[in-house]
C-alpha cells in the first residue's frame, strides 16, 4: 500500500521545468497530499498568477505518478494561501545558489520608491558588489543582476511576500 | 443581472486588455530589460484575468470558461476601464498609463483581501503581491522620465494630460458596487480615491509633473461603452477563436 510519505518521496523527483534544479517540493508549491488507496489528490499553488509552467507541473506531477504505480491521479489548483519564496526550502535554496541563480533575500519595504537596494550576493563569487539591472528577468519570479567585482551576469529568484 | 459576476467582469477585463496592451510591446520595448519587463507584466496581468474569468464562469454558471469570456464575447460585453484600452503611445506613455492604473490596483486589491468570498479574497491576496512590483516599476520610470530630460519631461507631460481625463473612471460605482458591498461580498472601498490621489501627488510631484487642472472626464468602460480602440484590440485578441472555433493550443 501507497502511503502519503511514498507519495512526498516520488514528487521529489518532479522538477519546475524552468529552473530545473529544484523540484516542486523544494520550491514549497504542494499543499497537501491525499491518498485514498489507489486514489491520489495533490493540490498545488503558482508561484505567480500567470506562471506558464503550471499546467506543465500538472502534467509532469500526474506522468510521474503514473510511472510509479497504478494510482488514479487528480491534481488541483489552489491560489490561497498565496504562495511565498519563504515556502523555498534550505535545501532548495542551496540548489539555486549552485546552479547560479542567488536565492530570495529579504526585500526593502517596496512602497518606498527608490529605496535602498537589498543586497544579492553574487552566486559565483560571493561578493555582495552587485546592482540591479532589470526588476524584470527571463520568468515572473527572476529579477536580473549583475556582480560588480566578478561582472557575472545572474538571475536572482526575487522575493515574493 | 448577477452583480458579483457583472462584478467580476470588470475586474477580469481590467486585467485582460491591460495585459495585452502590455504584450503588443513584446519586440518592441526600448531596451531589452524593459521589454522584458512589460512581458513579464503582461503575463501576470493575463494569469490574473485568467483566475478572475474562472470563477466568474462558475458564478454565471452557464458552463463558460475563461476562454469563452476572453475570446468570445462582442465588444460591448466588456467591461474594462477606458483608460487602458487607450493606444500604448510612446514608452513614456506607456508607463504614465500603468502608473495610474497601479496606483489603484494595490489599494482595490488590499480592500478586496478582505471580502468575505474566499475565491475573491484569495485571488486578491495573490494579485497584490504582482501589483506591488508593478507600481514600484511604473513609479521609478515615472519620475526617471518626469525629471529627465527636456524632451522626456514634456513628452511624459503630455501623456499625463491626455489620459487624465479616464482616471475618474477608476472610482465609477453604480448598482453592482452597492448591492454587493451591502451583501458583504465587497469591502468598503472607503478612503481609496483619497490614498490613489495622494500616492500620485507624491510620485508626480517627485517627477516634476503638474496635474492637470481639467476636470472634463470620460467614462463608459464599465457600462460597455468604449472608445473605437477596444474594436481593434478584439480584432486581434479574439482572431484565432473566431476564425477558427473551439481551436486549442
Amino acid at each position: 500500500m501507497v502511503t502519503e510519505k511514498d507519495i512526498w518521496n516520488y514528487l521529489e523527483e518532479v522538477f519546475d521545468p524552468e529552473v530545473p534544479v529544484l523540484t516542486v517540493v523544494d520550491l514549497g508549491i504542494v499543499q497537501k497530499v491525499v491518498v485514498d488507496e489507489r486514489n491520489i489528490g495533490i493540490t498545488i499553488t503558482p508561484t505567480y498568477s500567470g506562471c506558464p509552467a503550471m499546467q506543465r507541473i500538472e502534467d509532469d506531477i500526474i506522468e510521474k505518478l503514473r510511472e510509479k504505480g497504478d494510482f488514479n491521479v487528480t491534481v488541483d489548483l489552489v491560489l490561497s494561501p498565496a504562495w511565498t519564496t519563504d515556502w523555498i526550502s534550505e535545501e532548495g535554496k542551496r540548489k539555486l545558489k549552485e546552479y547560479g541563480i542567488a536565492p530570495p533575500e529579504d526585500e526593502a519595504d517596496k512602497s518606498v520608491l527608490f529605496a535602498e537596494q537589498t543586497v544579492v550576493p553574487c552566486p559565483k563569487c560571493n561578493s555582495r558588489d552587485t546592482k540591479m539591472i532589470s526588476q524584470f528577468g527571463s520568468t515572473a519570479c527572476k529579477a536580473h543582476y549583475q556582480c560588480n567585482t566578478c561582472l557575472e551576469p545572474f538571475d536572482y529568484f526575487k522575493c515574493l511576500r | 443581472m448577477n452583480s458579483l459576476f457583472e462584478y467580476l467582469l470588470r475586474l477580469g477585463d481590467d486585467s485582460l486588455i491591460v495585459g495585452h496592451r502590455l504584450s503588443e510591446w513584446c519586440g518592441h520595448g526600448p531596451i531589452l530589460e524593459e521589454d522584458i519587463a512589460m512581458t513579464n507584466l503582461a503575463l501576470d496581468f493575463v494569469g490574473q484575468a485568467t483566475s478572475i474569468y474562472k470563477y466568474a464562469g462558475e458564478v454565471e454558471g452557464k458552463g463558460r470558461t475563461a476562454d469563452d469570456l476572453a475570446f468570445l464575447r462582442f465588444d460591448r460585453e466588456y467591461k474594462n476601464l477606458l483608460l487602458l484600452e487607450q493606444p500604448n503611445g510612446d514608452f513614456g506613455m506607456t508607463m504614465m498609463k500603468q502608473f495610474l492604473f497601479d496606483a489603484y490596483r494595490k489599494p482595490l486589491f488590499e480592500r478586496l483581501m478582505k471580502s468575505s468570498d474566499e475565491t475573491v479574497s484569495a485571488i486578491a491576496a495573490k494579485s497584490l503581491k504582482e501589483t506591488k512590483y508593478h507600481l514600484k516599476h511604473s513609479s521609478e520610470w515615472v519620475i526617471r522620465l518626469g525629471d529627465g530630460t527636456e524632451e522626456s519631461h514634456n513628452r511624459v507631460q503630455e501623456s499625463l494630460d491626455t489620459l487624465w481625463r479616464y482616471t475618474a473612471e477608476l472610482f465609477f460605482e453604480d448598482e453592482v458596487d452597492s448591492e454587493l458591498k451591502a451583501s458583504g461580498i465587497i469591502p468598503s472601498m472607503e478612503g481609496l480615491k483619497e490614498e490613489w490621489t495622494s500616492y500620485v501627488n507624491e510620485v508626480l510631484n517627485l517627477a516634476t509633473l503638474t496635474v492637470p487642472t481639467n476636470n472634463w472626464v470620460q467614462e463608459g468602460g464599465r457600462k460597455g461603452m468604449h472608445s473605437e480602440h477596444l474594436g481593434y484590440i478584439l480584432s486581434e485578441l479574439q482572431y484565432m477563436q473566431r476564425a477558427y472555433p473551439g481551436m486549442e493550443w
